[in-house]
């Protein structure tokens, strides 16, 4: 199990384009992966999920991932969210 | 668990009859005091100065007795006791009755950063309100990746990993007729011990659904209100997962298998999906078999009584037969030396 804190770095935070890129990204793996906000925990290949963290502009995300290919996933998660969602 | 404070519990959605109708008349800045305890507390005793066992955190519920004797305190302009009462730690103030309390106890509770909140219901009505709102609040919970749907009055958590086809299950089921209470995130809440009570864990959000290939839609607004539902008890888990073909399905389901949320053993069923299944139906049928269930009726239980019967029923008979033939053979041993015509006559019967 891998586990790793994000830091949302757009400035609009995660509305439903970023969550549906988030989505894309993270089922492209096979292992479980979620993210937790506070004590709530979501799963990272559900966009209804993601969006209800309502997680706006520098609030940090823990993102774990279980599985055998949790490495990859992590990273290209980390990517996406430094790339600011493709955003500004 | 999130911080509850007495902000939240103004922001508190209940309507009719869980209504608290609170407003705040004074503290403000005591606001966002936390509320640890769902416990109330009728300050007579410490009005009156006596603070021995004095529980802390309370909620002070001021009823026309406690209010009348402030008015007392006042026009003795004896503060002493409520100065006392103010420095002990309690979360808020509420008089009840629409009661204004005196200026003087407002300035308290202003400099002691203690919110004052009044609302027009009776005391005992309001004690009774809130203590239920914040058992509430404070009953154990958990969100649960999934979709809560009510089918036939039974509320069904349909879980399974993503893709299985949760959601498209669930709008089968809407489509049919039947509620959508949440999808997604589930907010499940363990209530006087044994209940369990779903909800959408982001009640501003509504009730959306996501759908592969058409992305996100709002059902209220396609199906109508008649399609949904805010909160539903949990009485049924149905998992979806994959056909494997080396796993064993239950193919009697005469046992009872649960699963536990939140200490509470909740009906399971596991149900595996493949292309030509139609889950929906499956659901439904499950909802109605739970309902006769807890009518006292298990269909695989009674079929397999009957079938116990009916085998029963047919050694009884072969019984007869045996004997019949028993007598035959030993008919026909006799023969050997009488002659068969015996036996004959009783083979014509």
């Amino acid at each position: 199990m891998l586990q790793k804190e994000l830091t949302i770095r757009n400035r609009a935070g995660i509305h439903a384009r970023p969550a549906a890129l988030i989505v894309q990204t993270a089922t492209k793996f096979a292992c479980k992966i979620n993210f937790q906000k506070d004590n709530e925990t979501v799963n990272a290949k559900s966009i209804m999920g993601i969006i209800t963290l309502g997680a706006g502009h520098n609030t940090k995300l823990t993102v774990t991932a279980d599985g055998e290919d949790e490495q990859e996933a992590v990273d290209a998660l980390e990517r996406l969210f430094e790339s600011r969602f493709e955003e500004e | 668990m999130k911080k509850f404070t007495v902000l939240d519990l103004l922001d508190l959605d209940l309507k009719e009859h869980n209504a608290l109708n609170l407003k705040c008349i004074g503290g403000r800045s005591g606001l966002t005091r936390e509320i640890t305890v769902p416990d109330l507390n009728r300050p007579g005793l410490a009005l009156v100065g006596f603070f021995e066992n004095f529980g802390p955190n309370r909620i002070q519920l001021f009823g026309r007795g406690e209010y009348a004797y402030l008015l007392k305190l006042e026009r003795e302009d004896n503060q002493e006791n409520l100065e006392e009462l103010f420095n002990r730690e309690i979360s808020c103030c509420i008089f009840t009755h629409t009661l204004a309390p005196p200026d003087a106890f407002l300035e308290i509770s202003e400099r002691a950063r203690v919110a004052t909140l009044q609302t027009d219901l009776g005391t005992s009505e309001f004690a009774e309100r809130i203590i239920r709102a914040l058992s509430n609040v404070f009953a154990p919970q958990e969100v649960m990746h999934g979709v809560l749907v009510e089918v036939f009055g039974i509320g069904v958590l349909i879980v399974g990993d993503s893709g299985v086809g949760k959601s498209e299950a669930a709008l089968e089921l809407i489509e049919r007729g039947h509620r959508l209470v949440a999808d997604d995130a589930v907010e499940i809440r363990c209530v006087s011990g044994n209940i369990l009570i779903g909800a959408g864990a982001h009640k501003t959000l509504g009730h959306h659904m996501e759908i592969r290939g058409l992305g996100i839609i709002n059902i209220t607004h396609i199906f109508g209100v008649g399609a949904i539902r805010d909160n539903k008890q949990v009485q049924l888990v149905v998992e979806l997962e994959l056909w494997d073909q080396n796993k064993v399905y239950d193919r009697i389901g005469a046992e009872d298998r649960t699963k536990e949320i939140l200490g509470v053993h909740v009906p399971y069923l596991q149900i595996p999906v493949k292309p030509g299944r139609n889950v929906p139906i499956i659901i439904e049928t499950a909802a109605m078999n739970e309902r006769l269930k807890k009518m006292g009726y298990y269909s695989a239980r009674e079929f397999n009584q009957s079938v116990l019967k009916w085998l029963e029923s047919e050694n009884a008979r072969n019984l007869y037969f045996e004997k019949r033939r028993e007598l035959l053979e030993r008919e026909q041993q006799k023969g050997g030396s009488a002659g068969s015509s015996n036996a004959s006559i009783i083979e014509a019967d």
